[in-house]
């Protein structure tokens, strides 16, 4: 994997963040594409690229939002290296795993990550657990539709590619 | 050959990138006033992104609903199918006009109403991340607009704007978990403070243990925070947590739907207690 997907897929999932989720604000169910980004990547290319895209993604994502800069971006580097660890030491390639390595990432993101700014501000609103939950699960559909078509459609249109009829002399 | 062995170390490159982030949190946190200047020039690049890709989305539209839909049906040849289809299509765009119209109807009255200087703006994008509740409009400094300035719906109070650029602003949602807006009951008169949960509902918080407060009660801006004048709607009590003569939470539902918000009016009038200031500070 590539500084260059790298940087294309967090700028797509960027561009996908702020114009489809503004029809979800207010809403329960919610998607943070970048995340699904990081977490793909922590998947299929390891731990380094795992923290190095969380890094960059989280740093991006923060530099565009009101909180403080950096938290965001530690929040994804942890759970990039993480989830690349995991992805190194376990077989993480059906959908039921990988279900569960999404919606795990995603919890432990909104743990740093609320953690963190409660910590910073001082303040007492608790852990949206609905919200969270929506958007662990919303991550965690995504990511694993995402993942099974990564590895399904080159295999199928080189199968329909092999299936043509040839021509006969 | 450095790389190689750093990529072969990863645990010492996620101690070196967590230290970094760590030090870099530390240095916003001890010093934290205004905006900081990373954050407004890349808003301010994003922003021109942002209405690029808002513009491609429109023109992708656009040419899938003028030209490919409608050549598929020539193709189909079914003039009665065809004329169906414009027809739906043609009372869909008079509904959204419609629609539209209503809803500036309504910001124009307000606009009216109030008797303040405000600048009408449309919502172009919403915010980079879930755990911020924020908007993007399309008036920044070129039109007015400056950090701290009210935002307004016809139904309420919106929120603030946070970071504004030369053509664009980012407005702070008042269900963000870091917005807050002092307020007073309609009922008993009684003052407190709104804070976002993060979610879609708000939180009534310092509020006086004498002070009367029940299920039903509306909120008004009380004008004391230096934001928001005073007797903007903010929302409807929907729960009350008392223990005692204590309050333990108090949930609002606002006024607003967020979800449905297209056009807002930004504030340009400071309010009194921030005018006298600004008037001192000079």
């Amino acid at each position: 994997m590539t500084a260059a997907w790298v940087v294309l897929a967090t700028a797509v999932a960027l561009a996908l963040q702020t114009t489809m989720a503004r029809f979800g604000v207010g809403g329960t169910v919610t998607v943070d594409f970048v995340l699904v980004v990081v977490v793909y990547a922590s998947l299929t290319s390891g731990p380094v690229t795992g923290l190095l895209t969380g890094t960059f993604a989280g740093l991006v994502q923060d530099s565009l939002s009101s909180g403080v800069i950096g938290v965001g971006g530690l929040a994804k580097t942890i759970v990039g290296f993480g989830v690349g660890v995991i992805g190194t030491r376990f077989i993480v390639a059906r959908p039921l795993p990988r279900f569960v390595v999404f919606f795990g990432a995603t919890a432990v993101h909104a743990v740093v990550f609320i953690g963190l700014h409660e910590l910073f501000r001082a303040r007492e609103f608790g852990i949206p657990y609905a919200a969270e939950a929506g958007k662990a699960l919303g991550n965690a559909i995504i990511g694993v539709v995402a993942l099974q078509l990564a590895e399904l459609l080159p295999g199928a249109m080189e199968r329909r590619r092999l299936a043509k009829p040839r021509l006969r002399r | 050959m450095a790389l190689l062995d750093i990529r072969q170390r990863a645990g010492i490159l996620f101690l070196v990138v967590t230290l970094g982030h760590i030090i870099l949190i530390s240095a916003q946190v001890s010093s934290r006033r205004g905006v900081p200047v990373l954050e407004a020039v890349t808003f301010g690049v994003f922003a021109e992104v942002q209405r690029g890709v808002s513009s491609l989305a429109s023109a992708a539209s656009g040419f899938w609903s003028g030209y490919v839909v409608l050549r598929d049906v020539r193709a189909e040849n079914e003039l009665l199918r065809e004329e169906l289809a414009n027809v739906r299509i043609e009372l869909q765009r008079q509904r959204a006009l419609a629609d539209r119209s209503r809803g500036l109807g309504q910001l124009l009255a307000l606009r009216t109403h109030i008797d303040l200087d405000t600048s009408a703006a449309e919502i172009i994008a919403s915010g980079a991340t879930p755990d911020f509740r924020t908007f993007t409009i399309d008036k920044g400094t070129n039109d007015g607009i400056d950090v701290d300035m009210a935002v307004i719906a016809p139904d309420g109070v919106v929120g603030r704007v946070v970071v504004p650029s030369a053509r664009a602003a980012k407005v702070q949602l008042l269900i963000d978990r870091n917005a807050a807006a002092g307020v007073l009951v309609t009922r008993s008169r009684a003052q407190g403070v709104v804070v976002g949960g993060g979610d879609d509902r708000l939180h009534l918080r310092y509020v006086s243990e004498a002070a009367d407060v029940a299920v039903g009660d509306q909120l008004v801006t009380s004008g004391i925070d230096g934001i928001y004048h005073k007797g903007f709607a903010i929302g409807e009590v929907t729960a009350v947590d008392r223990s005692g003569r204590v309050y333990k939470d108090i949930t609002v539902r606002p006024a607003v739907d967020f979800s449905r918000v297209e056009a807002v009016l930004v504030v340009r009038t400071p309010p009194p207690a921030r005018g006298v200031e600004e008037e001192g500070g000079l």
